[in-house]
């Protein structure tokens, strides 16, 4: 079961700077048979880190050993494509918590969130100074205080807010999931049931 | 509640959001309720774990449909799955329905098909419903005028426990088409058109709505294949204002009776957007401008019309480079190209976007008579088991067969290649599909996005040529 509550993060990053990831790329479809959450990492990017005879592919940056760590910095819209919530397993399975990029595709994001996985959203320059930063000193250490949803990398003398709505970032810093939520408002699901508006 | 003002008119999107917010989270998201839930075999089975881990009923499950669609065989279905992984979790859809009172329209059942067909065909898609499933072409239902979308598990499984999802309100954004469409030119072209204007992520953070005289003027059939697309392009979701064609088109449908219908009809008439209602995006299209339209690359954006190139490096912008040339590398094309001439190995028309009787009477329609190029292997796979019948009793099954193509059962079969229909490594592939991504098909397969007009010429003459020519 993924692992709840994120509240901060000091890692190195890996940098895959590719523009509109799509979830087949992230995980392909072959990979989605399984009817557990677990174990999707050893698929993530299955296509890109493995050639087709299924060695590895030594010049995906995943598999080289200068760059690792908690966060993913990538090209914009990522998560296109699918709904599949593997994607999101994948990522964080792998070992993943955060994803810095421009903007994310709009399912991806939920699921990302669902799974307390950060998509963590700054404006394009910043993601290519990041990309640019990281793949020159991959050492690099980046920082993310989620109760002040500020984004810092001291060699960079940078720091930056992030956007992220109180509710959702109540649910990272306590562990508290949508679910719960909509359950403890059962009642009032009921009534709204019973009581439904019309079109005006 | 949607901080428009109220004088200023409502969007078509606003009327039905409205009817369904529950409550409203501060600084938080919405509450929405869902009216219809399908569910699959391959977004489900964790949905289903996690609630029984944690003891929690489904809800209301008379508001969830079930099929089985995305990794079934499209050949001798009556026999057991010989995949062992797909077998699993087509079993587990089995036992979860049952289990938890749901209907299930499984394998073999009159009513199966891939489930953004038979929800329209059926009568379960009505207007001013929302509805998700956990498969992003959930957006197709939108061309009866509701709020679908496609969600992850976790959210399969929230609506499963309580038919509610925590959301946001997304901007709204208009693409009004108008005038005649050329000759040829299908609503397949209209969507891959738009794509290739906007991009891939043109209408991330917004939903649409399609309009204008040339949306009023297509089919049912054709209006879902816009709707189905419109998620290519990061919109969150696409709907069309319900109509005469609409209510039409749900009269006589197996899960609405007629009783229903007159009940509906005043109501449903009332969905459309208030004439001074404001949009936050609007884009105007003249149909004319649109040729039949053909992916040279690995997103649904790369798209250009039939006669066109394919464009110079150039010409595209300088962060975006690596990636084009990657896709062409990809693609085992150049800049430059024609598209037009491109020999071509297989052909599928099939999948969510193109897989309705409409599409497959299109075929008919154009390879009467003719015969399949003998180097291209060519599969039709029907979106359903009903549309599979009236293909048959319309004589388009003889047809088709006559021209050498495979006429497969029903399922989404080559559009992800979960089960046996895979393109090869590769090979060229003219689909009727929604993607053209690496590895989609196949591993190392290569997909050129296009209607089922342009595919079916495709098949005769084994290379990508235009229609129209031979019309």
């Amino acid at each position: 079961m993924t692992s709840k509550k994120l509240t901060n993060i000091i890692s190195t990053a890996v940098p895959l700077p590719a523009e509109n990831i799509d979830t087949d790329q992230i995980i392909p479809a072959r990979f989605l048979k399984a009817t557990h959450r677990e174990g999707f990492g050893n698929h993530l990017f299955y296509d890109w880190r493995y050639n087709n005879k299924g060695a590895l592919n030594p010049d995906c940056i995943l598999n080289q050993p200068a760059w690792s760590g908690r966060i993913l910095i990538a090209g914009k819209n990522f998560g296109c494509g699918s709904s599949r919530e593997h994607a999101a397993w994948a990522i964080k399975d792998y070992g993943f918590d955060v994803i810095i990029c421009s903007f994310f595709a709009d399912i991806f994001r939920n699921n990302a969130l669902n799974n307390f996985l950060l998509p963590l959203q700054v404006s394009e320059e910043v993601v290519q100074q990041l990309l640019q930063t990281v793949t020159a000193y991959p050492s690099l250490i980046l920082e993310i205080d989620m109760a002040q949803t500020l984004l810092s990398v001291r060699e960079l003398n940078l720091h930056l807010p992030f956007p992220m709505n109180s509710y959702k970032k109540s649910c990272f810093l306590n562990g508290h999931d949508d679910l719960a939520y909509l359950l403890s408002i059962k009642e009032e699901i009921k009534n709204f049931e019973r009581n439904r508006p019309v079109y005006k | 509640m949607s901080g428009k003002l109220n004088l200023m008119g409502k969007t078509l999107f606003d009327k039905i959001w409205e009817c369904h917010i529950v409550k409203e989270i501060e600084e938080g998201p919405s509450v929405l309720y869902i009216d219809r839930h399908y569910i699959h075999e391959v977004t489900s089975p964790q949905a289903f774990r996690s609630l029984e881990e944690k003891n929690i009923p489904v809800f209301r499950p008379h508001q969830v449909w079930a099929t089985a669609d995305h990794n079934i065989p499209t050949q001798d279905q009556h026999l057991p799955i010989k995949d062992t992984l797909s077998a699993q979790q087509v079993q587990l859809l089995t036992e979860n329905c049952r289990k938890h009172n749901i209907k299930l329209m499984g394998i073999g059942h009159p009513f199966n098909g891939i489930v953004h067909v038979i929800g329209p065909e059926l009568g379960i898609t009505q207007p001013g419903m929302t509805i998700v499933c956990g498969d992003s072409h959930t957006s197709t239902h939108g061309a009866f005028g509701c709020l679908a979308f496609g969600i992850g598990t976790s959210e399969v499984e929230m609506v499963l426990a309580t038919q509610c999802l925590l959301q946001h309100r997304p901007k709204i954004m208009r693409i009004q088409i108008d005038g005649q469409l050329q000759p040829g030119v299908l609503s397949k072209d209209i969507i891959l058109y738009l794509i290739a204007r906007l991009s891939t992520n043109g209408a991330t953070g917004y939903f649409i709505e399609f309009a204008g005289d040339t949306i009023r003027n297509l089919s049912m059939e054709a209006r879902m294949t816009i709707c189905n697309m419109s998620i290519e392009m990061g919109a969150r979701g696409g709907l069309i204002a319900p109509d005469e064609t609409t209510f039409t088109y749900l009269r006589n449908r197996e899960f609405l009776s007629d009783e229903e219908w007159e009940k509906q009809l005043p109501i449903w008439k009332t969905l459309y957007s208030d004439p001074a209602a404001s949009f936050d995006k609007e884009i105007r299209i003249n149909a004319a401008d649109i040729s039949p339209m053909i992916t040279y690359g690995t997103n649904p954006g790369m798209g250009v019309g039939i006669g066109d190139k394919i464009p110079l490096l150039k010409d595209v912008e300088a962060s975006a480079q690596k990636d084009y040339r990657h896709a062409l590398a990809y693609m085992g094309l150049n800049e430059g190209q024609a598209m037009n001439g491109l020999h071509i190995d297989y052909v599928f028309i099939g999948s969510c976007t193109n897989a309705r009787i409409e599409d497959l009477r299109i075929v008919a329609d154009f390879i009467k008579g003719k015969k399949k190029s003998e180097h291209v292997t060519a599969w039709i796979v029907p979106g359903s088991k009903q549309v599979a019948e009236q293909a048959e009793q319309e004589g388009i099954g003889t047809i088709l067969r006559d021209a050498g193509f495979q006429l497969r059962q029903p399922g989404c079969s080559a559009c992800l290649a979960m089960n046996e229909d895979k393109i090869p490594e590769g090979k060229y592939c003219v689909s009727t599909s929604n993607r053209n991504f690496e590895g989609r098909q196949g591993i190392n397969a290569r997909t050129i996005l296009a209607s089922p007009l342009t595919a079916a010429a495709a098949a005769i003459t084994g290379h990508i040529c235009d229609a129209r020519m031979l019309l």
